[in-house]
């Protein structure tokens, strides 16, 4: 646990010291706004709520997240510094989970920034907060999952570039699986199209930014993320065995 | 005396490379054994499986009795490495950089001092908050022992820990390793030479994956054909006949001779290294030759070296560690 911690604060405080901090969180806010005004139509809907607001979020993520996950194994391959890292006395998974969380624990003080857009419909009208709060949820979800799969990923090259690719790829395929640019790939074959429908992480986030916290769509992101910190893993061991 | 470390029957394939072909040995506490080999023999990547950062294809590494591979941490707790080529956070100061790895070794009430006496143990005051990305080669590399000092651990993994160090800098290295050397069982791999003379207790030569040569450096120079070998330096008219006289005694099995402007420098080795130099001595009073200089060899470790080892060993160890620049 000690362990856990000290990798989580070095990770965390990582992100301060470059501007990699201030640079995502100003792009964050000032992109989310510009969606949620000019494409959203916050005003122009006349309804006092934020979905205006979130439902643009996967696809703010979708570049930005993996901008924050490329460096976490990629950078430590190619510092060497990952030798250091797993000869200290520290279970890997511990490590994993530090550097994840440390990751999830940024993107979510860049979602906490967002609190003037929560102001501001309060202000103006009178929302339903708990869908508002089920919202922050499912993004924050939807981050994580982005989060989990870009670090397994970074884990396979120490090319931070190509690990963003990789990354952007494999998350935008778990997002659209719902969606017939996918589905239309897939042979209907053993009911695989409609499992690889379930896979889609757009639904899933829909169902939650909706306001209905289906104890499924939970489970659904809780076992995606678990399943990629798994992968990640299984990944740093395999390339330090090859080398 | 305790045996700190175990290596036994260590192999490390990759892919088809056989990077490490069999090592064993042990450590006892207070050696310093020195790793030598040339490029590629299996150095780094025998010390990568001592250290638990890579699993053996076969054969089993034991820290202090335990089994590095089913005592992952346990092992690791009683372990400093200093990685090749010394790396660190390019963004940290040595100072954070210390503290992290202090904390993450679970550190607690004593961790200031450690991370103090770490830092002064290798002289970091002066860049004390300087970002380690702005740090010189040297300072880096003090950085990258103060880390592994940090625990006191029993047991020292260095991989070149002088490499890229000025000479006055290699010289406080070494004062240091020389004087924990008592209290711990120290591996440093290096290729100089000279470093092995000056600290080390051991030495073990690995070329192409396997130990050729393992003792204490005497015993490996002893090995030398310059053992006992007796050098004259005269001047460079005389020299052609006096090789031929050297060369028809008894004691000597060969001559070589090397000139420098007009003066000779004449070689003369020793059959099965035992002393020649009465001999020689007494040939040249007999002949009264106008010899300058007179000088025996005790054996030479790069002599050694060259003879046990293969220039063009397969690149194994650094193509498989490509990470590492």
């Amino acid at each position: 646990m000690t362990g856990f911690s000290a990798i989580f604060r070095r990770e965390f405080a990582a992100y301060f010291a470059t501007p990699l901090a201030l640079v995502f969180i100003v792009i964050f806010l000032a992109m989310s706004g510009v969606f949620t005004f000019y494409i959203g139509g916050f005003f122009d809907r006349g309804q006092a709520d934020l979905r205006p607001f979130f439902v643009y979020h996967p696809w703010l993520y979708l570049f930005l997240i993996p901008a924050i996950a490329m460096r976490l194994w990629a950078e430590e391959r190619k510092s060497g510094t990952i030798e250091l890292l797993l000869t200290l006395p520290l279970p890997v998974l511990a490590i994993v989970l530090g550097k994840y969380m440390a990751a999830l624990a940024f993107t979510g003080l860049a979602l906490a920034l967002t609190f003037p857009i929560w102001i501001t419909v309060n202000y103006l009208g009178d929302p339903d907060n708990g869908v508002i709060l089920a919202g922050y949820l499912g993004s924050l979800l939807m981050a994580g999952g982005f989060l989990a799969i870009g670090s397994a990923l970074s884990a396979v090259t120490q090319n931070q570039v190509i690990a963003f690719v990789l990354t952007v790829t494999v998350c935008f395929l778990f997002m659209v699986s719902g969606l017939p640019i996918v589905l239309d790939w897939v042979p209907e074959l053993l009911g695989l199209r409609s499992i690889v429908a379930g896979l889609s992480m757009l639904s899933h986030f829909n169902a939650i930014v909706e306001g209905v916290i289906d104890l499924r769509d939970l489970l659904y992101f809780f076992s995606l993320i678990a399943f990629w910190l798994f992968a990640n893993k299984v990944i740093i061991d395999l390339k330090r065995e090859a080398g | 005396m305790t045996v700190m470390l175990e290596a036994r029957g260590l192999v490390k394939h990759f892919g088809a490379i056989r990077a490490v072909d069999g090592i064993s040995f042990k450590v006892e506490k207070g050696e310093v054994l020195g790793f030598l080999g040339p490029n590629g023999a299996g150095k780094t990547t025998t010390m990568k499986m001592l250290t638990g950062y890579l699993s053996p294809t076969s054969g089993e590494a034991f820290i202090c009795g335990q089994n590095v591979h089913d005592e992952p941490l346990a092992t690791k707790r009683r372990l400093g490495y200093l990685p090749e080529g010394a790396p660190g956070y390019s963004d940290m100061t040595p100072r954070s950089f210390l503290d992290f790895i202090a904390a993450a070794r679970g550190l607690k009430a004593d961790r200031e001092a450690a991370i103090e006496a770490a830092g002064e143990s290798v002289h970091l005051a002066s860049v004390w908050d300087q970002p380690i990305e702005t740090l010189s080669k040297g300072f880096r590399r003090r950085v990258g022992l103060a880390q592994a000092l940090i625990h006191d651990p029993d047991i020292l993994i260095l991989d070149e820990p002088t490499d890229g160090l000025d000479p006055n800098q290699k010289h406080e290295v070494r004062a240091l390793i020389r004087n924990m050397a008592s209290e711990k069982a120290i591996i440093i791999s290096t290729h100089m030479l000279e470093e092995v003379d000056a600290i080390c207790s051991r030495a073990i030569i690995i070329d192409r994956g396997r130990i050729v040569a393992d003792g204490h450096p005497d015993e490996l120079k002893a090995r030398s054909r310059y053992r006992n070998a007796v050098t004259l330096v005269l001047p460079a008219s005389g020299a052609e006949q006096v090789e031929k006289a050297l060369a028809a005694l008894d004691e000597v099995t060969d001559t070589s001779r090397s000139s420098d402007g007009d003066r000779c420098q004449v070689t003369a080795f020793a059959k099965g290294g035992k002393p020649i130099l009465a001999a020689v001595n007494h040939l040249v009073a007999r002949m009264s030759w106008a010899v300058e200089e007179i000088s025996v060899d005790q054996g030479r470790l790069d002599d050694v070296f060259r003879s046990l080892t293969h220039s063009d060993a397969v690149d194994a160890g650094d193509a498989a560690s490509g990470e590492t620049p």
